[in-house]
């Protein structure tokens, strides 16, 4: 064997050997599509409108509040819609300018008589809409984690405001999306008694008569011995809480005196008044951060705290980081509404599995059975391309870690058909050449020489419409995309490379005058 | 073996019939899209689509009855074989659908309505809500990476070959995308979004099978300088007529396949490709060279096309004669 075709070989042997190791077995290796596996796939619409209004309504309340002590004097103080509102009757406007300083950085102000008008800054209204969506996007990704759903996927999909939730193998789909777009609701309610072990030891506690103003709600760990203590505890906390995730402002993670991880964060104006009243009277008890009705942590009060505060336990900087995350995604300032909801049972899924390996290897075998009866041996070369090519569209697909969908699996039958094709292309110039050619080798090397530029021309544009095809599509058609794309990047290297060398391989030893074509 | 030894068809003479049926078909697509409107699917019209799986078999009727009473244009139909006792229930968009809770209404309806009539147990195995908002971003979409795709593939063959080999191509692709929409409509498939991948994928192939000719082309002008035009493409789809046969022959057994075996769901898309595949072979061989070699006809473009005409009738009465 020529030492030429030998090192073509073995390179051959080795891209069939990473790709087979990549994919197999295929039945762990290869990811499935939610449209094989099962699953919900939903697209949520943040309205980012809230986060505007909430914005608004804030501002208006503060500024009136500004006015108010600054003994400023108007008669109104109103919002007109989400992005605007108006001050009218105003007498003094120096007063009003010094004293109304803050509405200025967010919204661009314009006179009118006795009054102002101020309308959001573009900039603003877009940064506030795009936080909306993060936070949105934070807030479920925590919501699906707690599911305990495997490999979900959230991300931002198409317009900006849109939000994609993928979570295979889920079936129970409503209690999914309740949980998904349930309001993330933050109480903070001072702790009347507790932790206690259990449910039962908190009720004992009340003589197993707890009175309606206060409330049983499970925690977990102790908040004071440090976060990840285990097991779920009870706290009997007061049912009306002091303040709650809308009078939240910020959350952001921090270090306290002790420069140890802690988490700060602040109120508007009047969850700052509501807060710095009920803390200045309970100094000393325990605060409990509630979300979604459970008890996140518990501190002591240490001293009045107004608008801004800090809740210091011991925390770890990563437990500090959540605990903000969370404080933050829990005053959520936007509801969601669903635009897309697909379900597919798993059962329809393996259906749809076992018909596409069938579709496969029915196409596979009909495709052989004509080539190997076209071109006789030479079939045989063709076949021996096609499935190498197939190897590596499964090793790519595993190792590049894509999804193999529904329309995933029909491309990955066109590449049967379709990869042909480049051999035929050869094959056709080869016969062509057998007649003028001397020699087989000579048809053979004149064949693939003549093709070549065809060869880049077709899958030059088969790839335009491939890219375009993941550009446009959404998670199944980007499968069908992927596959195409993979199976003719593939196909250049099999239908030339492999193909030529198993040519020389055949008829390296002998200087054959026929080939079996 | 050798199906297409050293053929000498006259494909070029042809031109005109071709053109001809090809607007038949075309039209007669159109008059059936303008007056009964093409069906979209649940993807790009929005709605609710239930399969739902019987424990026992259930007639089509019974369920039809079952959701009679949820308002709007319902689809019932058995999917699959009898045995697999699979129904699908399809609702259209609802007016007010914006809400989130609305969205989800139309699938409870259904289920509702089955579980009231009395009917065996069933599960739901598949269930697609698609709201307005997805509906129409997917509509946009589709349509403009169905048109950038064809404007990128035509800049690349202007590129590569001369500006008519492009047009001659790119007129061969609205062909297969006009023909393969008009056999939709004819057979009643729905345009969802496989459908719209199967479309851009014959694109993509149709000039595939173009751009294999034209390279003969562009090889024998070089050769056989003192060839007309005409006979020079005519040859050249001889020369690569064994080939575009083959290849058109095995990716038509591939998408066979997935037709026959693929299930329910990629038979539109399995359907889309067999008649895209037919309809871009036909096209290479009759309409893209046909049109190239209009286009490159000396300066008098417009007149070409009327003084051509009746000397292809002449021909073809010949060819008769004889």
């Amino acid at each position: 064997m020529n030492q030429n075709v030998r090192w073509k070989l073995v390179l051959i042997l080795a891209v069939i050997a990473l790709s087979v190791w990549s994919f197999y077995p295929p039945s762990t290796k290869i990811n499935l599509g939610l449209d094989l596996k099962g699953g919900v796939h939903l697209v949520l619409r943040v309205q980012t409108d809230d986060a505007l209004k909430l914005e608004t309504e804030t501002t208006v309340e503060r500024l009136r509040d500004t006015l108010t002590r600054g003994s400023v004097q108007f008669t109104k103080v109103e919002m007109k819609d989400a992005k605007s509102f108006v001050v009218e009757g105003v007498q003094n406007d120096q007063a009003y300018r010094a004293a109304a300083v803050d509405p200025d950085a967010v919204y661009n102000r314009s006179s009118g008589v006795g009054g102002y008008t101020y309308a959001m800054k573009p900039n603003i209204e877009n940064q506030l809409r795009g936080e909306a969506v993060t936070q949105a996007l934070q807030t479920i990704e925590r919501r699906v984690n707690e599911l305990g759903v495997a490999e979900p996927i959230v991300a931002r999909q198409g317009a900006v405001d849109q939000i994609l939730v993928e979570l295979p193998g889920v079936s129970d789909v409503q209690r999914a999306k309740d949980i998904i777009r349930n309001t993330a609701v933050l109480e903070l309610k001072i702790v009347e008694q507790g932790p206690f072990a259990s449910e039962e030891l908190a009720k004992q506690a009340y003589s197993n008569n707890v009175p309606p103003e206060t409330l049983l709600l499970p925690g977990s760990g102790d908040p004071a011995a440090g976060a990840g203590t285990p097991g779920t505890v009870y706290y009997a906390v007061r049912r009306a809480s002091v303040v709650t995730g809308r009078d939240l402002r910020n959350a952001r993670p921090t270090l306290d005196e002790n420069n140890l991880p802690a988490v700060s964060f602040s109120f508007n104006s009047e969850g700052a008044r509501k807060f710095g009243a009920a803390t200045e009277t309970n100094i000393g008890r325990q605060l409990a951060i509630v979300l979604d009705n459970r008890v996140f942590s518990a501190p002591v009060i240490q001293s009045r705290i107004s608008d801004e505060g800090r809740i210091s336990g011991s925390f770890t900087q990563q437990e500090a980081q959540d605990l903000s995350l969370v404080l933050k995604s829990g005053a959520l300032p936007a509801s969601l509404t669903y635009l897309e909801e697909r379900t597919v049972g798993p059962s329809l899924g393996a259906e749809s599995v076992r018909a596409g390996v069938l579709a496969s290897i029915g196409g596979l075998a009909m495709v052989v059975v004509f080539m190997v009866f076209y071109y006789k041996l030479t079939g045989l070369n063709a076949i021996i391309s096609i499935v190498v090519n197939l190897i590596i569209l499964l090793g790519l697909m595993a190792y590049l870690g894509f999804t193999m969908t529904l329309p995933g699996i029909a491309g990955f039958i066109l590449t049967i058909g379709m990869g042909v094709d480049s051999n035929v292309l050869i094959f056709e110039r080869i016969k062509e050449e057998m007649t003028t050619a001397r020699g087989a080798r000579a048809a053979v090397n004149a064949g693939f020489d003549r093709v070549w530029w065809t060869i880049v021309d077709t899958h030059v544009s088969s790839l335009i419409s491939a890219c375009l095809l993941l550009q446009f599509g959404t998670g199944p058609i980007r499968g069908f995309a992927v596959t195409l794309i993979i199976g003719l990047l593939a196909n250049v290297f099999t239908a030339v490379f492999v193909s030529r060398t198993v040519f020389e391989l055949v008829l390296g030893r002998r200087q054959a005058q026929t080939l079996s074509i | 073996m050798q199906i297409f030894t050293n053929t000498n068809y006259n494909f070029i003479r042809w031109r005109w019939h071709a053109i001809g049926l090809s607007t038949a078909i075309i039209l007669a697509g159109a008059v059936l899209i303008a007056t009964r409107g093409m069906a979209l699917g649940i993807d790009f019209s929005g709605g609710t689509l239930v399969v739902v799986q019987f424990e026992q078999q259930v007639g089509e009727d019974r369920v039809r009855s079952a959701v009679n009473s949820i308002p709007g244009d319902k689809v019932v139909q058995q999917i699959g074989t009898v045995a697999e006792r699979q129904i699908m229930i399809r609702l259209p968009q609802a007016a007010s659908v914006e809400q989130g809770t609305s969205l989800e209404s139309g699938s409870k309806a259904i289920e509702d309505a089955i579980r009231a009539a009395g009917l065996p147990k069933f599960e739901v195995v598949k269930r697609d809500v698609v709201g307005p908002v997805i509906g129409a971003d997917l509509q946009r979409r589709g349509l403009l990476a169905t048109l950038v795709s064809i404007l990128a593939i035509t800049a690349y063959i202007a590129v590569r070959f001369r500006p008519s080999f492009a047009i001659g191509a790119i007129a061969a692709t609205f062909h297969d995308l006009l023909v393969t929409i008009a056999f939709l409509a004819f057979f009643g498939y729905d345009l969802s979004l496989n459908v719209v991948a199967a479309i851009l994928t014959i694109t993509g192939y149709s000039v595939n099978d173009t751009i294999v000719i034209f390279d003969r082309v562009r090889e024998n002008l070089r050769s056989k300088r003192r060839d007309s035009l005409e006979e020079v493409v005519n040859t050249s789809v001889n020369q690569t007529l064994s080939r575009t046969i083959i290849t058109a022959g095995t990716t038509f057994l591939s998408v066979l396949a997935l037709y026959l075996f693929g299930g329910e769901a990629l038979r539109g898309f399995a359907f889309t490709m067999l008649v895209g595949v037919v309809s871009g072979t036909y096209s290479t061989v009759f309409i893209a060279s046909a049109i190239a070699i209009i286009l490159s006809k000396k300066p008098k473009t417009a007149a070409v096309a009327a003084a051509d005409t009746p000397r292809a009738n002449r021909k073809q009465k010949g060819a008769k004669a004889s």
